[in-house]
């Protein structure tokens, strides 16, 4: 617990000097370009710049422990409320690009390290390398110019088509989730029919990782001497393949997830441009190019929880998966 | 064999991912208007506070003023909307209104000059950046209980610190600032003393056409018909503006009829919209002006010839005929065309002649090396760039200096600049708003601070053309004052620091049925309640 406490202190003093070490004038960024000096010096001592840095920080450190990480000045909303708004939508579209990229990418690297120079394995790295250097933008446009202009097989860009929007109480934020609390199939339907098509593209960048790496450990493991032993013994492929060899990657593959969820849940800023997604990639984004520096605190400080989480959450899974790690 | 059956599995999974996916609806309901625009500007929805574009097109279509723009004909200028007349004083410093009856708020509060009293002292006590447009007729927190005064519910009276031309008060009542709030509604959310502006960030209390039900910054804001609204109703019942960012992303979406109106598409993407039958593009004048303009500072670009050289060594046709194509055209008045008195002449084109005999002439010769401060927006740093290839001809080699918006900023408000590329609109629909800022400086000094004015920032100290700035916004004939903002403008071509080179053209893309959309042209903002599909 200590060193998660240090890991977030350590974090919040990083961005808050980030933000104050950056040549932008954080007073201009509230009153914009016409304001007078008399607005310009009243704005400057409203947001306690007059003060030193160490009591600003000391300040900005009170104030996010009682979850307060102030006003967004481009949206005039508590940046908090903003966070809660933004975040599940991220939370949404990284979650279901996952789950897409682990169920066809650890298949699709098992499968590729098997046949270890077959088609399949040809097929498997040709997907990886397109993953790997395809441009996001360039392809996100070329899904939605073909999925959603030229077939209509999904809805275009945003979270609910507008007819839909407010149908459903919202709950969690989740709006695949609050439409089927609410029972209201139609909503759901709408979700994600908008949803599928980012979350897929998302999906297949995971999956071009995933496969990757899950072939590169499979094959470690199915050219080690116990896997000839097994299959000496005369145990099946499937049983040698995912009992033995597959079992001795988890550890490898829960981290390797892990750091793939975690980027997505960065908010995958270009992904959510096109597809105009109201995730938190974009809000901090905008925010940083607005100056608007309390969004872009609040935004990192909440990124870092959560990778700091995801690897508690990791090694957790180690001492489930392997009882030596405890 | 169960190696294939988990690759059949697999397939599974993709063809019912396919499969779940459905057509997205053709059109847009006949009373319902859906825009794709960027939004990401708004900060409140309070008109005194309210100074970004997408905030002035709500608030354009959700309060009433004084008086208004007919959307239908915009070059007639204001015409009474709150107000039904007014008179003037003699000495032409009292302005005495007359509050037309039937105007009623979305609360159902009937609007009364009570409400204009308080909305107009309230933008002067609140002292947002935008209150300067009324805080330049004397107005003070101080004494707003004696210059703006209700004396009963239809008559309200304004008392100014000195006599100005009526048309430049009128046209400042006519910006943003001069919706008028609910008084009852507004006061009732009030905390701490804030006048309620905490609470009309987000939400929004007028007698216009629509009202705002839901905003998600960066997202969407749906407006939703006024039912107390006094005019005629609006054909589109509800309003959505939904915020995308990407041109080809607004294209699809009005291919795909699930929007009716694309408002920021790129050349390329208006292009293809004008090839399809369903579509068509408006192309509206907007106040928007690019410019660069020369630290008087710096010794070199203090010499007038340095200046008329950069001036001459400009590829205006080359950058409206190519990368701005559509999207600006060439225009070398810091009045923007549509505006009272707007200049139409351009006397400088593209010739490397000129400027080399211009640059002969100036002391030096040789020119010297230039920093070109910009910020990262793509047109600016193509601009920027051709400027640098261009100049670079004339053997002024000119340094890009990219940055944020705010860095950039920051530079040229401590006037640290050498060259400064931006843009700059109008504050509010009166010549004044551009001389007073492009054609006025009285101090030149660092102790004067005066950074709101561009003459200030570029160090260009003019006391007579300030002298002249000021005598156009006190004459009350319109003909006269349109020649002296002639004359200034003609003066400010020739002798000024500014390149001014472009004024923005709005191309906006939209379905073949819909009528009467306007932007706003280059004096106000969006109108929405005239729209009909």
């Amino acid at each position: 617990m200590l060193t998660v406490a240090v890991t977030l202190l350590g974090l919040l003093f990083v961005t808050f000097m980030i933000g104050r070490v950056m040549p932008i004038d954080p007073v201009l960024a509230v009153i914009g370009e016409r304001a007078t000096q008399a607005q310009y010096d009243e704005v400057f001592l409203e947001l306690g710049l007059d003060k030193p840095l160490i009591t600003q920080f000391a300040i900005y450190v009170n104030d996010v422990l009682h979850g307060d990480f102030g006003t967004s000045i481009r949206t005039g909303k508590l940046v908090s409320e903003d966070i809660g708004r933004v975040f599940p939508a991220t939370l949404e579209l990284a979650t279901l690009g996952t789950l897409i990229g682990v169920f066809l990418g650890v298949p699709l690297g098992v499968l590729a390290a098997v046949y270890r120079g077959r088609w399949i394995d040809q097929v498997a790295r040709f997907v990886g390398l397109i993953g790997y250097s395809m441009p996001i933008f360039w392809l996100g446009l070329m899904g939605l110019l073909i999925f959603y202009g030229i077939l209509g097989w999904v809805a275009g860009p945003g979270r609910l088509g507008v007819f839909y929007q407010g149908l459903v109480p919202e709950r969690s934020g989740l709006l695949l989730l609050d439409s089927l609390l609410a029972g209201d199939w139609t909503v759901f339907k709408d979700a994600f029919s908008h949803i599928i098509l980012p979350a897929s593209l998302l999906g297949y960048y995971s999956l071009a990782y995933i496969s990757r790496m899950t072939r590169s450990f499979m094959l470690e493991q199915l050219n080690s001497e116990y896997i000839t032993t097994a299959r000496v013994k005369g145990l099946s492929e499937w049983t040698v393949i995912w009992r033995h060899a597959f079992r001795n990657i988890r550890i490898q593959l829960i981290t390797v997830i892990a750091l793939a969820y975690a980027n997505l849940l960065e908010g995958s800023v270009l992904t959510e441009i096109i597809f105009a997604w109201p995730g938190i990639g974009q809000y901090i984004t905008t925010s940083l190019l607005s100056n608007d520096m309390n969004s872009v605190l609040g935004g990192t400080v909440v990124i870092g929880t959560i990778f700091v989480a995801l690897n508690i959450f990791s090694d957790l899974l180690y001492r489930f998966f392997d009882p030596r790690a405890k | 064999m169960k190696q294939s059956r988990s690759l059949r599995t697999m397939a599974l999974v993709a063809a019912l991912m396919g499969s779940a996916a459905m057509p997205a609806l053709a059109e847009t309901p006949p009373n319902m208007l859906v825009i794709a625009n960027r939004i990401d500007d708004i900060k409140t929805f309070d008109p005194a506070e309210s100074f970004e574009f997408a905030g002035a097109d709500v608030s354009r279509n959700v309060y009433e003023k004084l008086v208004n723009f007919d959307p239908l004909d915009l070059d007639a200028g204001f015409q009474p909307q709150l107000a039904e007349s007014w008179e003037i004083s003699e000495d032409g410093t009292e302005i005495t209104f007359t509050i037309a009856s039937g105007h009623v708020f979305s609360s159902g509060n009937a609007l009364t000059a009570k409400d204009v009293e308080f909305s107009l002292r309230r933008a002067v006590i609140l002292n947002k950046t935008p209150s300067f447009i009324l805080t330049q007729f004397g107005f003070t927190p101080e004494n707003v209980e004696e210059t703006i005064v209700a004396t009963d519910d239809t008559t309200l009276v304004i008392k100014l610190d000195q006599k100005y031309a009526v048309s430049f008060v009128l046209n400042c009542f006519a910006a943003t600032i001069g919706g008028i709030v609910d008084m009852e509604t507004v006061m009732a959310n009030e905390v701490d003393g804030d006048m309620g502006s905490e609470w009309l960030r987000t939400n929004t209390a007028g007698s216009g056409p629509y009202t705002v039900v839901d905003w998600k910054p960066n997202e969407s804001v749906l407006m939703a018909l006024n039912p107390n609204y006094s005019g005629e109703k609006p054909a589109m019942e509800r309003v959505i503006v939904q915020h995308i960012q990407e041109s080809a992303t607004q294209r699809l979406q009005l291919e795909r009829g699930d929007i009716d109106i694309a408002r920021n598409l790129s050349p390329e993407d208006v292009a293809a919209v004008k090839e399809n039958p369903d579509l068509k593009v408006i192309d509206e004048l907007k106040g928007r002006l690019m410019y660069w303009s020369a630290n008087q500072k710096s010794e070199m670009l203090s010499d007038p010839k340095v200046v008329e050289a950069l001036k001459w060594a400009t590829d205006y046709a080359g950058m409206s005929g190519s990368f701005l194509n559509g999207q600006y055209t060439v225009h070398q008045a810091f009045l923007p065309l549509t505006f009272l008195g707007a200049l139409e002449d351009k006397p400088y084109t593209f010739d490397m002649d000129k400027a080399k005999a211009a640059l002969a002439e100036s002391g030096f010769p040789d020119c010297g090396p230039i920093k070109l401060s910009v910020r990262e927006a793509q047109e600016r740093i193509d601009i920027a760039q051709s400027l640098q290839n261009t100049w670079g001809q004339l053997g002024c080699e000119a340094e890009l200096i990219v940055g944020t918006g705010a860095q950039t900023l920051d530079r040229y408000r401590a006037r640290e600049h050498d060259i400064y590329v931006g843009a700059w609109g109008p504050d509010y629909p009166d010549p004044n708003t551009n001389a007073g800022t492009f054609a006025f400086n009285p101090d030149n000094s660092d102790e004067a601070g005066a950074t709101g004015l561009l003459a200030w920032r570029n160090a260009w100290g003019i006391p007579e053309m300030s002298e002249e700035t000021l005598a156009a916004v006190v004459e009350n004939d319109t003909e006269k004052r349109k020649a002296m903002y002639l004359a200034i403008q003609k003066e400010h071509q020739m002798v000024s620091p500014f390149g001014i080179m472009f004024q923005q053209i709005e191309q906006h893309g939209m379905r073949a049925n819909v009528e009467n959309f306007v932007s706003g042209g280059a004096t106000t903002a969006a109108t929405y309640w005239v729209v009909t599909k």
